[in-house]
């Protein structure tokens, strides 16, 4: 591999140390401090975790919109489980991940085995666990969480907090479910050409249950370590967080066709937007500023995708 | 015959990064003529057909129309001076009736309305012109490939395309089909259109061309006047080399005792009550028109469609496979007839594509043992000759018939015993197809047995041991080695043989 591949295939990480720099310093230098780079890893933990599972989705040319109303789900039932029931904390925490994982399982059943296209099946369960969440909350914020459960939010070891030791674990196991196992090995055949794949033996409706489960699964998580960061469950806590999911995994290099990704791509991804998210709180831009930008970077990264797969054509 | 040119190109080259695709190409194109264009599969047919409609842009070299250069071709300019391209695939809109397809961007209009019975009316034209029946408000996804292939061409005309290009037209056609896409470029070339065909089937050229252009590894090797050309003669100058014969020598490795796979009154998929043995070491070939069901036999064979009722047997026990997963487990293969899109794993690498059935066998608590991954791939690499810089390379870089060996590879990997071949030269040049032919031999000698799909009567014959043949999804006739005879093949295969002599054959 000469330079200039080395730089093409990491080019996702030169835009992120770009980001770096200019936000070092226009802010001064704020930026770069100790403290808020540990704030900024501590923020991107939730969707860091989230975004591991939707890199599986989104590497077999699905989609998973749910993944906010199961955030939210995992927040409240949660709280319920701890705060309204007494339920012990890591009893209600496996009992939600269940849930999240079982959530997961229902939308590999529609796409896989009734063949709704993942685009409307995850959208229908987004929309029927927001509104499960608002059923079992009533709408009200729910708050008095037991003083341990701050641990996957708010704790730390030494100066790293555990939320992000979580994150760097998840990122791991996905690292190496793609390259070292050969789940991994059927999920980029599936991207690639669904029919070939199962003509060369795979199964390929069980793998789609079993990817849409670790998605339902890692968003759980997520929803967990969120509940704890923020210490009170709001049915509103997860809206629209598929969103920022799907723009760190395609800013990721993960391509929306399928067949196409690599989890080092995805943590870029991630960094990059709670870098941008995180910088222009810093400089005071204000919150709908935030959003046309990360739409914009959005279709950037989707258009140079498409552009280079062009090129190759002709 | 006029000197002029209606299509000149000169000295074409066309670097990609890292590959030459073209050297130095090139071709003249006279007025009224069909001109066979040939070629091993990779050649540069379909690049230098590029640079002609504008859709690739050469390095190098100058484009004539009419004797006028142009400096750089579009896909306008190429259609405003009269070049159109028929490609394998159409860009047939299926939920739009013919005539709408054929005004296809470019509608008739009255005022901001569409005037849809004057397009009717034009089309009904354009068809008639070329002596094809096709009913204008038919909606395409109704018709036949062949038609829709119609489509194309009258599209082209309704255009007034002077220069007809037409890449391997006759690849998704049907017997019959092809016969009436002779007659409209028969009938066009009478009409003054120019034509170059591309095709691997030397007999259409034969039949069809008025001179061959051959080239080789992007470089132009020569013109013949086609009824001054011979077959021997053209695969040579194709493949560069002496090709002894077609058809490579099989030690006979029969096991008569040994009967691998028997079907008794297998039905489902479309095909009714089939009974057939294949043993050891045999190469059965299955013969028939597309749209026989031999296709939808090797899918229920394969597990990937379901059987209706009848028996599968497989060494002596009966077996009932409801997924290719399945299949392969208990040895079966399958090579489909569309390599693209049902065999190979086009964007994963070699290695990959030839372990994957088996990864689950090589991994260690679902974690891949990546020493036996890398020398699986090596071995097979190896063994059947694929070449590739690495195994790590990506298949859809890869030639055809390198595709097809990788797709080998991995059943081979999967210890595969019956090998199952959909069309297994399909689209593969001369030079391939025989290392396809030799490995068919090694899989049979080594005890193997191969059952092959071929519309391609000659392959058929040629590589067959036994011949079975379908018509409409049932079984017309068996033949043995002593027996092979073309015209016979046809006429089981048209199902025109009374019941008695097909029930005899039983």
């Amino acid at each position: 591999m000469n330079v200039k591949n080395i730089l093409k295939s990491n080019a996702i990480w030169l835009v992120f140390i770009l980001e770096v720099i200019i936000f070092a310093i226009a802010s001064k230098g704020a930026f770069i401090r100790t403290g808020n780079i540990i704030n900024i890893s501590r923020q991107v933990a939730y969707y860091g975790i989230a975004s591991i599972g939707m890199t599986f989705v989104i590497l077999i040319a699905g989609i998973d919109l749910s993944i906010g109303s199961i955030i939210t789900l995992v927040n409240v039932v949660c709280a319920f489980l701890m705060v309204n029931l007494g339920v012990n904390m890591w009893i209600a925490i496996l009992i939600s991940l269940l849930l999240s994982t079982a959530i997961g399982i229902l939308n590999g059943f529609m796409v896989a085995t009734i063949g709704i296209p993942a685009l409307i099946a995850t959208f229908a369960s987004q929309t029927i666990f927001e509104g499960a969440s608002y059923l079992i909350s009533g709408g009200r914020p729910i708050s008095g969480l037991p003083e341990t459960f701050a641990l996957f939010g708010r704790w730390s070891v030494g100066i790293i907090p555990v939320c992000t030791i979580i994150m760097i674990v998840c990122f791991a196991i996905g690292s190496f479910i793609l390259n070292k196992t050969y789940f991994g090995r059927y999920f980029y055949a599936i991207g690639g050409n669904e029919e070939a794949a199962e003509l060369s033996g795979i199964r390929v409706n069980r793998m789609k249950y079993l990817i849409y489960a670790l998605s339902g699964l890692f968003a759980g998580l997520a929803g967990i370590v969120l509940l704890s960061r923020s210490n009170s469950a709001q049915s509103t806590v997860g809206k629209g967080l598929e969103f920022d999911v799907i723009t760190c995994v395609v800013l990721g290099g993960v391509s929306v066709n399928g067949g196409v990704g690599r989890i080092s791509g995805v943590v870029a991804g991630v960094l990059i937007i709670g870098c941008l998210t995180n910088g222009m709180i810093l400089m005071d831009v204000s919150e709908y500023t935030q959003m046309v930008v990360k739409g914009v970077g959005l279709a950037i990264a989707v258009g140079i995708d498409c552009l280079s797969k062009k090129r190759q054509t002709t | 015959m006029s000197e002029e040119y209606v299509l000149e190109l000169e000295h074409i080259r066309k670097e990609y990064p890292g590959v030459v695709a073209l050297k130095d190409v090139t071709l003249q194109l006279r007025p009224g003529e069909v001109l066979g264009l040939i070629g091993e599969n990779g050649a540069g047919k379909s690049t230098l057909i590029k640079c002609c409609s504008g859709a690739v842009i050469p390095t190098s070299g100058k484009i004539k129309i009419n004797g006028k250069e142009f400096e750089r071709m579009t896909p306008q300019l190429a259609a405003e001076n009269g070049i159109a391209i028929i490609y394998q695939e159409f860009n047939n809109v299926g939920e739009l009736s013919a005539a709408e397809n054929l005004f296809l961007g470019r509608p008739i209009r009255n005022g901001i309305m569409i005037d849809r019975k004057a397009m009717e009316e034009e089309a009904a034209k354009a068809f008639a012109q070329l002596q094809i029946k096709i009913n204008p408000k038919e909606l395409v996804k109704n018709l036949s490939v062949g038609y829709q292939q119609m489509i194309e061409i009258a599209k082209a005309i309704q255009q007034n395309a002077k220069v007809l290009i037409m890449d391997e037209p006759s690849a998704p056609l049907t017997t019959n089909e092809v016969e009436n896409m002779f007659k409209v470029v028969e009938l066009l070339r009478e009409q003054g259109v120019s034509i170059i065909y591309i095709s691997h089937r030397l007999e259409e050229i034969f039949r069809l061309s008025d001179r061959i252009e051959v080239i080789r590894d992007g470089e132009y090797v020569t013109t013949l006047i086609t009824p001054e050309a011979t077959v021997d003669e053209l695969i040579k100058l194709m493949v560069g080399r002496e090709m002894t014969q077609k058809y490579p020598e099989r030690e006979p490795c029969i096991d008569k005792n040994k009967v691998v796979l028997e079907l008794k009154h297998v039905s489902g998929n479309g095909d009714k009550d089939m009974n057939l043995k294949i043993h050891a070491g045999e190469v059965l070939g299955l013969g028939g028109l597309v749209g026989a069901g031999r296709t939808e036999l090797a899918e229920v064979i394969f597990g990937s469609k379901p059987k209706e009722s009848g028996q599968i047997i497989l060494n002596g026990k009966e077996i009932n496979p409801r997924s290719p997963r399945e299949a392969i487990d208990l040895g079966i293969a399958l090579v489909p007839e569309d390599r693209k899109r049902h065999g190979a794993l086009l964007t994963n690498s070699i290695k990959n594509n030839i372990n994957m059935p088996i990864y689950k066998r090589i991994s260690n608590a679902s974690v891949i043992r990546s020493a036996i991954e890398k020398s699986n791939a090596e071995k097979y690499r190896k063994e059947i000759q694929i070449k590739c810089p690495t195994v790590n390379q990506l298949v859809k870089n890869l030639s055809g018939g390198n595709q097809q060996k990788v797709i080998l590879g991995k059943w081979l990997a999967a210890d595969s015993q019956l090998i199952i071949f959909d069309e297994p030269t399909r689209g593969i040049d001369v030079g391939a197809k025989y290392e396809i032919y030799k490995l068919i031999n090694d899989l049979v000698e080594s005890g193997r047995s191969v059952l092959m799909i071929s519309s391609e009567m000659e392959e058929l014959i040629g590589m067959s041991d036994r011949i079975i043949v379908l018509a409409e999804g049932e079984m017309t006739g068996e033949l043995q080695k002593e027996e092979f005879d073309a015209d016979t093949i046809m006429a089981y295969a048209s199902a025109i043989v009374d019941k008695e002599m097909g029930g005899s054959t039983r």
